[in-house]
């Protein structure tokens, strides 16, 4: 039995209404415990003064620099000592999941355990980054509990100026949509870094996400520095049984108004069999005995709009791999940047094929750890130094597929055009 | 937000740390997962909340999906974690908004396990078109530099969306974000509710020379509002308050700057980011609201906005249109005469750039 609650009139408020609370957690776990009293009180005095008063600090475990989330109580009495005495301390630890958030059960019930005896029982599954967060030890604690999450065969994620914890999307294990395998990417990039994981040295964050098709079910493109993202050469296949199956169920109004009014660059058409055109790069099939819907895969963008409305019917193609975008990230400082195309196309199927991703991911970290100022991003680093140059960096050729246009303004000196005009002849002639 | 520089915890005992990374997923993969890696062929969706994969080997799962308060103790995963040994093979997985899923590969199972979901309350849904869990931040739990809570917003906007995240009525997926400051760590999302700060930090001189690196504290700053100065005869920082924007950017380096404020430090609201491709490329999300109260414990202004937005979206929008699709089709001169939001001049851009978001043509809808 715990020492009595303080008096939680604001978060008993949040204990009502059908949604699963958190509160009702809390409140099973002070039962037992004087640490989740603390908590309790120490977060109504927040919702009563509409203020966080948490601070950081320096907390770590033996070896590493990182990984731990520091946080020491500003909740202080007259005298200086803190109101909450038993919350005086509530550091996090951070833990990097396996890729795709799986688990079998004895893994979490040992995560339980550990949890129970070393911390305060609140596990979030998953914070942002997609940590597993233990939230809530004493400094002392920190360690023991780190020791045996560890022996399982589990290992901190980042924090501060570091490689960041990673994700990755349920991709190969469960998604008809996936275009390469995106947990041995996961981990053959992440597990090069973990050095620049658990030691930040570099100028800021540096985050790595993983989706194994566009439709980016990991919001790469806004919120990594390097996205991988699945995506095909070849064209869309088709399974002419399921598109029958498809149209009988929705008929030819959906056809027209959910798939094809709705594909960004037209390349859907629907057409008389008979009329279909059959050169390499057109994906059909028939809808019923008389007409079948056609793509023009030259022309299509692998948006992956029809393969989500006509799912089976219309899918994926198999030479697949990913398109990599570099420098996304949310508002501070300079204000929200999307990643953009810095490899259009890398193939990943062998297991050559996911060195190379890795070898790019090698030479990203140096290029930004010798050059990004402090506290700059990726992308930030990108919009000061020009595309160009960063490319150059890391050794990767322009390519048309990295703009949305070719520049606007007249403010570049060409003189050296017929240079460059040379050397992509000759790469085209070695090539 | 702040980095770590850390010395080991105090007696610790001397074990050294195996750096073992990323752990290998497939000891955690349902053994038809395992068994049809790589090989799946389509899915469909029997009922909101349910998925059903179909291998190209013939095999099928069937994935059901629940809600969760995602700071959980640990009585909540053990109880999980007797329903998927009970009737899921003792294998789940995590989606990015915390939702649970549980798979089986006997359909006969679905139904009662849906069942046991709901008894422990657990809601089964956040599938295909509905209104999934809103993922979030730390807020006044644990972050340091909070201007808000997100548990307990998330708690109390997923109460009034209950129903949204059981069915699939709306026109396309909804997915939602909350942030307790200005950096968003609730990420982009169709509708977000992150805190706008409206007064420049109340800076504590006593604290600046001990506390903060001052030229840190001044590069950090978008809009070049902060200079060192001496206040009363101690090194500190001063802050322009005509040019500052109130973002909170110096608070994280240096806490004497202190931005959050409970009156004034309100509620934002933004629409229309996407991060899939699908149709239109993504898109970035844009303020449509602001000025709400930080109204704990249960933030009923910030509902009801949210839910009016959702509701104009629910009855205007066509099949397949996510917000952002939506808002394109009608304009954005619509979008606020429907939900009745005013269109104010602070939604007018004026940060870097800002001209590309000016409409430059006689596009408009009469």
């Amino acid at each position: 039995m715990a020492k009595p609650m303080h008096p939680t009139p604001n978060l008993d408020q949040l204990e009502s209404g059908p949604w699963p609370s958190f509160v009702t957690g809390l409140k099973r776990l002070a039962k037992d415990k004087d640490y989740v009293v603390d908590i309790l009180g120490h977060l109504e005095h927040s919702y009563q003064t509409r203020k966080g008063y948490w601070k950081g600090g320096t907390v770590g475990v033996r070896g590493y620099g990182g990984g731990i989330i520091p946080r020491f109580t500003e909740i202080k009495d007259d005298k200086g000592q803190p109101v909450f005495k038993d919350a005086a301390e509530f550091h996090t630890i951070r833990v990097m999941p396996p890729p795709g958030m799986h688990y079998n059960t004895a893994t979490l019930r040992q995560f339980c355990d550990i949890w129970e005896k070393h911390g305060s029982g609140l596990i979030a599954l998953h914070g942002q980054s997609g940590d597993i967060m233990f939230q809530g030890a004493t400094t002392e604690n920190v360690q023991k509990a780190f020791d045996e999450i560890n022996d399982m065969g589990f290992d901190l994620g980042g924090a501060g100026p570091a490689v960041r914890t990673s994700m990755s999307c349920v991709g190969a294990s469960r998604c008809e949509q996936s275009c390469y395998d995106e947990a041995k990417a996961h981990r053959e990039v992440l597990n090069t870094f973990l050095d620049d994981i658990h030691r930040p040295a570099l100028p800021y964050k540096f985050k790595f996400k993983f989706s194994g098709c566009p439709n980016d079910c990991m919001n790469s493109i806004q919120r990594s520095d390097m996205a991988v993202i699945g995506t095909w050469r070849d064209n869309i296949r088709t399974d002419e049984a399921l598109a029958k199956k498809w149209f009988a169920k929705h008929g030819m109004n959906e056809l027209v108004n959910d798939v094809v009014a709705r594909c960004p660059t037209k390349a859907i058409q629907i057409k008389e069999i008979k009329d279909v055109r059959k050169a390499d790069h057109f994906s059909s099939v028939a809808l019923n005995d008389s007409q079948a819907l056609e793509i023009d895969n030259k022309d299509c963008v692998r948006c992956m709009h029809c393969i989500n409305v006509m799912t089976g019917a219309l899918a994926t193609g198999t030479d697949k791999g990913a398109t990599i975008l570099m420098g996304g990230k949310r508002t501070l400082k300079i204000g929200d940047l999307m990643g953009t195309v810095v490899v259009p196309f890398m193939p990943l199927q062998t297991d050559e094929d996911y060195e190379k991703l890795v070898e790019l991911g090698q030479k990203t970290i140096d290029f930004f750890a010798e050059n990004a100022l402090e506290h700059e991003r990726t992308g930030e680093m990108i919009e000061r130094i020009g595309l160009v140059n960063f490319l150059e960096g890391i050794e990767v050729d322009i390519d048309a597929n990295m703009v949305s246009t070719p520049r606007m303004n007249p403010y570049v000196n060409t003189a050296g055009w017929d240079e460059e005009v040379a050397k992509i002849a000759a790469k085209k002639a070695a090539a | 937000m702040n980095a770590q520089v850390t010395t080991p915890a105090p007696a610790a005992p001397l074990r050294k740390a195996i750096e073992c990374g990323v752990p290998d997923n497939k000891p955690h993969l349902h053994p038809t997962l395992l068994k049809n890696y790589g090989n799946w062929k389509y899915h469909d969706r029997p009922r909101p909340g349910v998925l059903h994969h179909v291998s190209h080997s013939g095999d099928e799962i069937w994935t059901v999906r629940a809600g969760t308060q995602r700071q959980m103790d640990v009585y909540t995963i053990r109880t999980l974690c007797d329903i998927a040994d009970k009737f899921a093979e003792g294998f789940v997985r995590f989606t990015i908004r915390s939702n649970i899923e549980f798979m089986v590969a006997d359909p006969k199972k679905v139904d009662p396990m849906i069942v046991e979901l709901e008894k422990n309350g657990f809601p089964v849904g956040g599938t295909g078109n509905s209104v999934s869990m809103v993922s979030h931040t730390q807020g006044w739990l644990h972050c340091d530099i909070p201007g808000t809570d997100a548990s307990g917003v998330v708690k109390s906007m997923m109460d009034e969306l209950y129903n949204e995240f059981k069915t699939e009525e709306m026109p396309n997926r909804v997915h939602m974000s909350t942030s307790c400051c200005e950096i968003n760590c609730g990420g982009q999302a169709d509708i977000a509710i992150i805190i706008q700060h409206t007064k420049p930090p109340k800076i504590n001189h006593d604290m600046v020379a001990n506390v903060c690196e001052r030229p840190t504290v001044v590069a950090r700053c978008p809009v070049a509002a902060i200079r060192p100065a001496l206040v009363n005869g101690k090194p500190s920082l001063e802050v322009d308050e005509k040019k500052c924007i109130c973002c909170g950017a110096c608070y994280p380096p240096c806490p004497p700057m202190q931005i959050n404020d409970p009156e004034h430090s309100k509620l934002a609201i933004w629409v229309g980011g996407k991060n899939s491709n699908a149709r239109g490329k993504p898109t970035f999300m844009k303020m449509v609201a602001s000025g709400l109260p930080n109204n704990a414990p249960r933030w009923p202004e910030v509902n009801a906005a949210v839910g009016n937005i959702l509701r104009t979206y629910k009855a205007d929008a066509r099949p397949w249109e996510r917000l952002s699709d939506w808002i394109d089709r009608i304009g954005w001169p619509r979008f606020f005469e429907k939900t009745g939001l005013p269109f104010t001049k602070y939604l007018i851009d004026d940060w870097r750039g800002s001209r590309a978001n000016l409409n430059a043509s006689t596009h408009i809808r009469f």
